[in-house]
């Protein structure tokens, strides 16, 4: 295998683990907040406006570390430094 | 496949480059500004008022509202700060529904410039409500050994914040592009009709994020003896 062909297998296939682990856990991680704010938006029906608020703000930083999986992915697809440092030669 | 409307380049001239983020944060800061400054140019406060000024309230209370929830108590000072990043944003992500039209938040230049807005703003609120010397000694808070955490913190936060909104707008025109080549009719107006609810969250989210960074720097100068006793006297107010 040449270096080109190495570098294309490469980031293909990180492109591939990086979205599959990066969606897995953070959804993991969202069914918990999920779960227990609703539990408890059940047992304290009173306090769920703030309840839904923290669980937003929580949700949108669980959130971006998915985001940044897959922006990492769509660098190793779409631009990748590696690729286009072979092509240029 | 382009990544980001910075691509699209209509004139350039040296270092000067006029691309599709450049038009687009225009025109809707054009389209904004003519619409607010046309709803108020007759404003009322008769029991009958326009439908437009009706919509403006609704918005300009709900913001107030969010703002005081979250603990700043005047919300005046903040809400020209806070509503302009919500407005735009939300405004930028809703008008996917125009064919043709790609968000100006789906390209990286312009949620860094976003992000570092609310960079700035944190430390202007925080050195306006308490001093100087009254912000930075925030940062010495619980202890100085905390310092480079504090100013390491104070960073990622707003690289996660320009990272986040890019992230989510830049996926769903994605989204919609890479699916219009598989199943090419109606599935990608559903994924569309996601995008439209992701929009307005992220909007909402990165306008509550910045309203919470404002909030820890203004508090946190503040001294406050008893912080417990005011919690436990608010818990027995709310009943």
């Amino acid at each position: 295998m040449d270096s080109t062909t190495i570098i294309a297998a490469a980031s293909i296939v990180t492109a591939g683990f990086t979205t599959g682990i990066g969606c897995m856990m953070p959804a993991i991680g969202e069914g918990k907040a999920v779960s227990s704010a609703l539990n408890s938006i059940a047992q304290q029906p009173d306090a769920a406006p703030t309840i839904t608020r923290t669980l937003f703000v929580g949700l949108a930083m669980i959130e971006s570390t998915a985001i940044y999986c897959f922006v990492v992915s769509m660098i190793l697809i779409f631009a990748n430094p590696f690729w286009n440092h072979i092509i240029a030669k | 496949m382009k990544l980001s409307p910075d691509q699209t380049i209509f004139w350039q001239h040296g270092f000067i480059t006029i691309n599709l983020t450049l038009v687009t944060t225009w025109a809707l800061m054009l389209v904004l500004i003519i619409a607010a400054r046309l709803v108020t140019r007759k404003l009322k406060t008769d029991i009958n008022i326009s439908r437009w000024q009706c919509m403006l309230e609704i918005i300009v209370t709900g913001i107030n509202n969010q703002i005081k929830d979250i603990g700043l108590k005047n919300p005046k000072e903040y809400i020209g700060f806070i509503g302009t990043l919500f407005i735009f944003i939300g405004t930028a992500n809703l008008c996917i529904i125009f064919p043709g039209y790609t968000p100006p938040t789906a390209s990286l230049s312009t949620t860094a410039a976003l992000a570092l807005c609310v960079f700035i703003a944190v430390p202007f609120f925080g050195i306006s409500k308490s001093g100087l010397s009254g912000y930075l000694k925030s940062y010495l808070k619980p202890t100085f050994i905390m310092l480079p955490f504090n100013l390491i913190s104070e960073v990622s936060r707003t690289l996660a914040l320009a990272v986040r909104l890019f992230g989510n707008a830049m996926s769903g025109g994605m989204i919609v592009a890479i699916l219009l080549s598989i199943s090419p009719f109606i599935f990608p107006v559903i994924m569309n009709a996601l995008g439209l609810l992701t929009g307005m969250v992220q909007a909402y989210i990165f306008s509550i994020l910045a309203t919470v960074y404002i909030t820890a720097a203004v508090q946190d100068s503040k001294k406050t003896d008893k912080p417990e006793l005011e919690t436990i006297k608010k818990i027995n107010k709310n009943g």
